[in-house]
């Protein structure tokens, strides 16, 4: 048997910030993969797909990363009840791009369709439709998982549920992930029936959310640079799957417009500079932004790819923030009146975030490590200004752990394990499960090290 | 239609059977991994709804046994119109050097075996007076370098091979087409640092169908290596000797 091509590779996450060296293998194989991992002489190992993360879960610098994005077989499909099983190197898009044209959707989908199915699961990723969808993890009926003990083990709700449970949102830190079997979503049509409402504070904002629960999905944009009476204004996005007739009327709309206003403002590898992005042109942004949109309600039938993925037409738009990188940060918060602060915080900062996305999860509470739970995530793009925002965002864990908040670990690069720990009441439950199947602790990510999320 | 795929797991050989199954192409996966051929043809069907189907296949079986594979796709899947031989292996040169047995099983995958499975392929393809034979050959082949001797040989006597072939089906109506590969981003140059671009299996397979289908004879892929390689052979041995290539 031949043996694997290791090879040491620069390796970051979405946000570029960190960039680790990782001794890398690529396997093409099922029997590939579990060579590579059978080669490990007892270093650390981690599954990395498409480093759609923003921060260091994917990454392993003293260790072994088995990079996923070639296991990429479909491996069975019944047509009528919409059941799929994939390896986890297949991304969100490719389903998509193949399942779309028969009447099939991915049931939950991230902003990017650049995400692997095994990544979607590692993070429990939420989409737009939360509220009614729960997390992509909700839509798995079984896995194959590498364990430790270089063993596969097929895990489902009803066979080794303990395993199923601690996969799901578990950062890649059980095992590798080699296949899933999903339940697709029935759709008429790709195309997506969707209001745009321009909102001019943060009061406003709840209004509208709470006026939305028909919609399925659901998102906003806001303006965090402006502060005081206008603090939280922005446009609210809702859409549900258009029918095959009002996809027929599918049209050029606002939505595209502010998209096209993103994407030209984003591409952004000519500008390699630290320049681009600075308080001026990120509030010049968000003023055009926001005033892009008419006052007042919009209806408008468009495409899958500006609704669920406006970024992804820019190719590499991570590069816009130069070479520091950028860190995001998304957290949940339980209390209404906590978003008031956290604005406050951003907009008396003087650090602008680019990007702002802020929606109202549903109810549920996944458990384990996994992100979502009832209450308003926010999600702020920063470009890395160093030291002071590093402070700031302490400033702002502060916030969230006080009402009993977290923030998104798949997004994360800076937590402090004492931090994550009272944002995460469940994750010793998590860790039980984990060591019981990885007790020496193979699986690890630079993240489980900074959050002691692992042995050794 | 039916193409047939030798050393299908590899990923050019996947981003071709890919680019032929969107083209509506029944599908023959043959490799030694049995079992990840059989995964191969499942995603083929569940993603263009077409026939596929997996084969094992080993380059270094006797001549009967590639013959007995060439039926065995037709009867399973029709008349094979396209074959691909895919599979190659580097071997480590040092390795070779210390153990012929090593170097041997390199001259044999890349050379010997090619050559039995083409020949099967041929006197069916002959037999019927149409077909086309995809040999993917490499630009290792065109010199030969203190680095790679074994595989450049074996890959070399490939292209010659090829070239032969060529002109004996000419007049039988069957296409015969060497493809020289350049850097393609595969396990052979995952390790590899290198200046010179690596380009994706699904250009090279794009590219490999497009060639196929105007009925090229022979050419570089990437197209750039063409020039590349017309300098590295014209450099006189007594130079080339002491760069360490």
């Amino acid at each position: 048997m031949t043996t694997t091509s290791w090879a040491s590779k620069p390796l970051a996450g979405w946000g570029r910030y960190p960039i680790v060296e990782a001794l890398c293998a690529r396997p093409e194989s099922q029997s590939q993969t579990l060579n590579a991992f059978n080669e490990r002489e007892g270093d650390a190992v981690l599954a990395h797909g498409f480093g759609r993360s923003y921060g260091d879960a994917a990454l392993l610098s003293q260790g072994r990363v088995v990079l996923t994005r070639r296991l990429k077989k479909m491996l069975a499909f019944d047509e009528t009840s919409g059941v799929l099983r994939v390896e986890a190197g297949v991304t969100i898009g490719e389903l998509i791009e193949v399942f779309l044209p028969r009447g099939w959707f991915v049931p939950v989908v991230p902003g990017t369709q650049f995400v692997s199915v095994g990544g979607a699961i590692g993070c429990n990723i939420h989409g737009k439709n939360h509220g009614h969808a729960g997390c992509f993890g909700d839509h798995v009926l079984s896995m194959e998982v590498l364990l430790a003990s270089g063993e596969v083990v097929r895990c489902s709700r009803a066979q080794h549920d303990d395993l199923f449970w601690a996969t799901i949102g578990g950062m890649g830190l059980t095992g590798i992930i080699l296949s899933a079997e999903i339940q697709l979503q029935a759709v008429e049509s790709g195309a997506i029936e969707m209001e745009s409402i321009r909102f001019n504070n943060l009061d406003e904002f709840f209004q509208i959310s709470e006026e939305s629960t028909d919609y399925f999905h659901t998102v906003s944009w806001i303006d965090c640079v402006k502060g005081g009476s206008q603090m939280g204004r922005g446009i609210f996005m809702r859409g549900r799957h258009a029918s095959a007739e009002q996809a027929a009327t599918l049209s050029e709309g606002p939505l595209e417009r502010v998209v096209e206003l993103v994407q030209r403002a984003l591409d952004g590898r000519a500008f390699e500079s630290n320049l681009l992005l600075n308080r001026a042109t990120i509030r010049l942004f968000n003023e055009a932004y926001y005033h892009k949109h008419p006052a007042g309600e919009l209806h408008s039938v468009v495409g899958y790819e500006p609704f669920f993925f406006p970024l992804d037409a820019v190719e590499n738009w991570n590069y816009v923030y130069g070479k520091r990188g950028f860190l995001q940060y998304q957290m949940v918060v339980p209390e209404r009146e906590a978003v008031r602060d956290i604005l406050k915080v951003i907009s008396e900062s003087k650090m602008a975030s680019f990007l702002a996305v802020i929606k109202e999860f549903g109810d549920q509470d996944h458990g384990g490590l996994s992100f979502p739970c009832g209450g308003t995530t926010l999600a702020l793009d920063f470009p890395n200004f160093g030291e002071p925002l590093l402070a700031m965002m302490e400033r702002l864990d502060a916030l969230v752990a006080e009402v009993g908040g977290r923030i998104y670990l798949g997004k994360d690069a800076r937590l402090s394990a004492e931090m994550f720990r009272r944002m995460y009441p469940t994750w010793e439950a998590w860790r039980e499960v984990r060591d019981r199947w990885d007790p020496q602790g193979v699986f690890q990510s630079d993240l489980s090290r900074r959050l002691g999320l692992t042995p050794g | 239609m039916t193409v047939l795929i030798l050393g299908a797991t590899s990923p050019i050989a996947q981003a071709v059977a890919d680019v032929y199954a969107a083209a509506g192409l029944s599908v023959a996966l043959a490799a030694r991994d049995v079992e990840e051929a059989a995964r191969a043809a499942s995603d083929l069907r569940i993603r263009y709804g077409v026939e596929a189907q997996g084969f094992g296949f080993d380059a270094c079986d006797a001549f009967e046994r590639h013959a007995t594979l060439v039926s065995e796709v037709e009867e399973a899947l029709g008349p094979i119109d396209v074959a691909l031989v895919a599979f190659g292996f580097m071997g480590d040169q040092q390795a070779s050097e210390d153990d012929f047995e090593k170097a041997r099983r390199v001259i044999e995958i890349n050379y010997t075996g090619a050559v039995s499975v083409c020949e099967a392929v041929a006197r069916v393809m002959v037999s019927r007076g149409a077909g086309s034979i995809i040999g993917l050959s490499s630009v290792a082949g065109e010199r030969g370098r203190a680095s790679n001797y074994f595989y450049g040989s074996a890959k070399g006597a490939l292209t010659l091979y090829l070239q032969g072939l060529r002109n004996r089906l000419a007049s039988k109506n069957v296409h015969v087409m060497t493809v020289k590969l350049g850097f393609i981003d595969t396990p052979m140059t995952f390790e590899l640092e290198t200046g010179i671009p690596v380009a994706s299996p699904k250009k090279a397979a794009a590219a490999i169908f497009q060639a196929q289908g105007r009925g090229v004879e022979t050419f570089y892929y990437p197209r750039f290596w063409g020039g590349i390689m017309g300098v590295i052979k014209s450099i006189p041995e007594k130079v080339f000797k002491r760069l360490s290539l």
